[in-house]
């Protein structure tokens, strides 16, 4: 194919897309499914072939929608009106739908989702753009909606340096949790030398809390293997990876497929859409170890190791896969790529707040009315994410805290509801952007109990390489289940703060380094609960059991009972 | 150990075999390409046994140690046989704010093992992860590979009453 077919594809596809008198999307996320999207989809299409499977009628599958706790979901697309969203989908409602629509009469108004439904009018979608709106195994529906667009204008105008020059102008950081300018690194694996060079998108999602990443992969995976074929093209790679988790099956295999049916396209493979580049990708499995979502470990486990991290420098742009440099990056960034060639950098530029440029996605879980996935921009307040487009908290709870960035972050307490989200923000409240996920707790959930929670997390996935984190973690932990169970003292509290810094100094990797952050936030926010734990020996929330005593109270308690046992009633 | 009901059969005439080797061969026996061959391995045979893993080092010319290191150090692969069903409870921060920890144990209760562990009839595999990715269904669990959820400790224990009522039964 080349940059003529593309286009001409594009047009066919979208001409008969606008030809439908009618396109029903059902939403075939995992979530929709597990309410029962297939039974919906059969029946639509049952009746679909009932009519004769007539040209102007469209049923397609799609990936995520967005608002997965109201699954399953419909949207119907006519011409000339604007699309409408029914959420609790049966198949008997979405047959009615089908014929009231066919007969053009109103359509049922019953969990028909409002016009203005801030969840879906509050965001803006530049990664999510074609989630939900487009079979993720059709490639034609990609290149409809613009798809590979980018990578021709990338490969046909511009040179590799322009490419690097244009994700720097762009603003965009790494989305994986760190934050480091994607555009500097991309320059930097550019100007690295060495026989070959690779590209590496992370997909191991480890953070329990987050399927976003999940969601891009499965939903629109052209997407993914768009941006990392510029990025190989902008760096001069000929070989691209991506290391989907052993835990996402469905993500592996749309990738899978995406990959056959865009290299049977000339999309990838030798000569890409007739220009001198080449390049291919290959899919790596993880085996569950969340330590893999670290960079040097991750390249290790690609490489057939065990994944554990190394000291750095060297960093991958130098020395990665095979000592050659290698461009890693999490999916969720190299989703962001064809966004920004197809608005333009600058236009990207234009969302965001501060050092925090264009959107991010958002799994927002938790304790709110409307769970689901979300992209907005960078820089809106964390209010506005739960009460707006989170439709605040379930079940009249009030809000406690918002916990983002999993086991490396921390809880953003009610009085910082205000504060912009961005990566400088959310670092200076103690937490981090992280990968995405965002969980909101109501008042019934205890802030020690949640950190030791993500203690345990860390214990368990710590590789053993360095010993601060081996061991602290251990201890950490031992501490956090004392003060849970009421066995704590003062004292104790001083060690966990000493040994969080202690910890977060001397770590060999991120893992280790950001272990300690859940404690240190809540430490910083929660400060009280901690204190009532181990002086009041209450848990305020009442999540622990505090059934056992410290030290000094089981000392007295001894005491006591010997006291008794005195046949001349003395005291000690 | 007497779990490792397939070593009985000598592992060179087991017709599972020849789906690894396969894979060998189509991975062109580079010894980086060990974790794929891990992942077709524990697929065809379920678990990896000992003497698999060292077919496995003697094919990719790796030291057994390290196959052996490889494959305890990540949390997919599994050295004994897994139940006939597996039920897998997410403990996910989603799930756990949303009390996945109520519904383990009602569940170990009721099925009288731990996480981890499978029944003394091989029906049933117990487990927990890390998180599954469908927070929006907190809690949730997943049956095969059928995914559950919102639950309640009693619907989960109900999604599993199917599996156990047969041996139950029989018993």
């Amino acid at each position: 194919m080349n940059r003529g077919e593309l286009a001409e594809l594009a047009e066919a596809t979208l001409q008969k897309q606008q030809a439908c008198r009618l396109r029903l999307l059902v939403c075939c996320g995992t979530p929709c499914v597990a309410a029962g999207a297939e039974a919906v989809v059969a029946a639509l299409r049952e009746q679909l072939t009932g009519l004769g499977n007539l040209a102007d009628l469209e049923l397609v599958s799609t990936g995520c929608q967005g608002p997965c706790s109201r699954g399953p979901l419909l949207t119907v697309l006519q011409p000339g009106q604007p699309e409408q969203v029914w959420e609790k989908v049966t198949p008997e409602l979405a047959c009615t739908v089908l014929n009231t629509a066919l007969q053009q009469q109103h359509l049922p108004e019953q969990n028909l989702l409002p016009q203005d439904w801030p969840f879906f009018n509050r965001q803006t979608r530049l990664v999510l753009a074609n989630s939900g709106r487009i079979d993720p195994e059709s490639l034609e529906q990609y290149i409809a909606r613009g798809g590979y667009e980018s990578l021709a204008q990338a490969l046909h105008e511009m040179t590799p340096d322009d490419v690097c020059d244009g994700v720097v102008q762009s603003g965009l950081r790494g989305r994986g949790g760190g934050g480091y300018p994607t555009g500097l690194k991309w320059q930097l694996v550019r100007k690295s030398s060495g026989s070959r060079k690779f590209v590496v998108a992370n997909g191991d999602e480890g953070d329990p809390g987050a399927y976003m990443d999940r969601s891009l992969m499965e939903s629109d995976p052209h997407r993914i293997l768009e941006g990392i074929a510029i990025a190989g093209y902008a760096i001069g790679a000929d070989q691209g990876y991506i290391y989907v988790r052993g835990e996402y099956p469905v993500a592996a295999q749309r990738l899978r497929k995406a990959i056959k049916d865009a290299e049977r396209a000339g999309l990838l493979g030798s000569r890409v859409l007739d220009s001198s580049f080449s390049f291919r990708i290959d899919i790596r499995i993880g085996a569950g170890a969340f330590v893999c979502g670290e960079e040097t470990a991750l390249l290790g486990s690609i490489m057939g190791r065990r994944g554990q991290p190394r000291i750095r420098p060297p960093y991958p742009a130098e020395a990665g896969l095979w000592g050659c440099p290698t461009l890693i990056n999490n999916v969720e960034t190299f989703g962001n790529i064809p966004s920004i060639f197809s608005i333009g950098p600058q236009a990207f530029s234009a969302y965001g707040n501060g050092k925090s440029r264009g959107t991010k996605v958002f799994a927002l879980c938790g304790e709110v009315v409307n769970n689901g996935l979300i992209e907005v921009p960078m820089g809106i307040p964390l209010r506005e994410i739960v009460y707006e487009i989170g439709g605040g908290l379930a079940n009249g709870a009030t809000f406690k805290a918002a916990q983002t960035g999993g086991p490396s972050g921390g809880c953003i307490p009610a009085e910082k509801l205000d504060t912009p989200v961005d990566y400088e923000n959310l670092q200076a409240l103690g937490s981090i952007m992280g990968s995405g996920g965002l969980i909101v707790m109501g008042e019934q959930s205890c802030m020690v109990d949640v950190a030791r929670f993500f203690m345990e997390f860390c214990l368990d996935e710590s590789c053993g390489k360095c010993v601060p984190c081996r061991t602290g973690t251990v201890e950490i932990y031992r501490l956090l289940s004392r003060i849970c169970n009421g066995s704590a003292s003062q004292r104790d509290l001083q060690t966990l703060e000493q040994l969080c810094v202690m910890m977060k100094d001397t770590s060999l990797c991120g893992l280790g380094a950001a272990a300690p952050n859940p404690v240190l936030s809540t430490l910083r926010w929660f400060r009280q609960e901690y204190e009532a734990h181990v002086k009041d020996r209450r848990c305020p929330a009442g999540v622990c059991s505090m059934n056992e005593l410290p030290l000094h109270l089981l000392g007295e308690q001894l005491l006591q009972r010997i006291s008794a046992l005195r046949c001349d009633g003395e005291e000690y | 150990m007497p779990e490792h009901a397939c070593e009985h059969i000598p592992l060179a005439d087991d017709p599972r075999l020849k789906l690894v080797d396969r894979a060998l061969k189509r991975l062109q026996y580079q010894p980086d390409a060990l974790i794929e061959v891990l992942h077709t391995a524990q697929e065809a045979f379920g678990y990896l046994s000992r003497d698999l893993l060292a077919h496995v080092a003697a094919q990719l010319k790796l030291p057994e140690s390290q196959v052996f290191g490889v494959a305890t150090f990540y949390h997919f692969f599994t050295l004994r046989p897994k139940g006939e069903h597996s039920c897998i409870v997410c403990t996910g921060t989603a799930c756990y704010v949303k009390g996945a920890g109520e519904i383990l144990d009602k569940l170990e209760q009721a099925v009288g093992i731990k996480a981890g562990q499978t029944t003394a009839d091989g029906k049933l595999s117990l487990g927990t992860a890390r998180c599954l990715g469908n927070c929006s269904l907190a809690p949730m669990l997943t049956v095969d590979d059928a995914v559950y959820g919102p639950e309640t400790p009693d619907s989960a224990v109900a999604k599993l009453q199917g599996i156990l009522e047969v041996p139950d039964e029989q018993r």
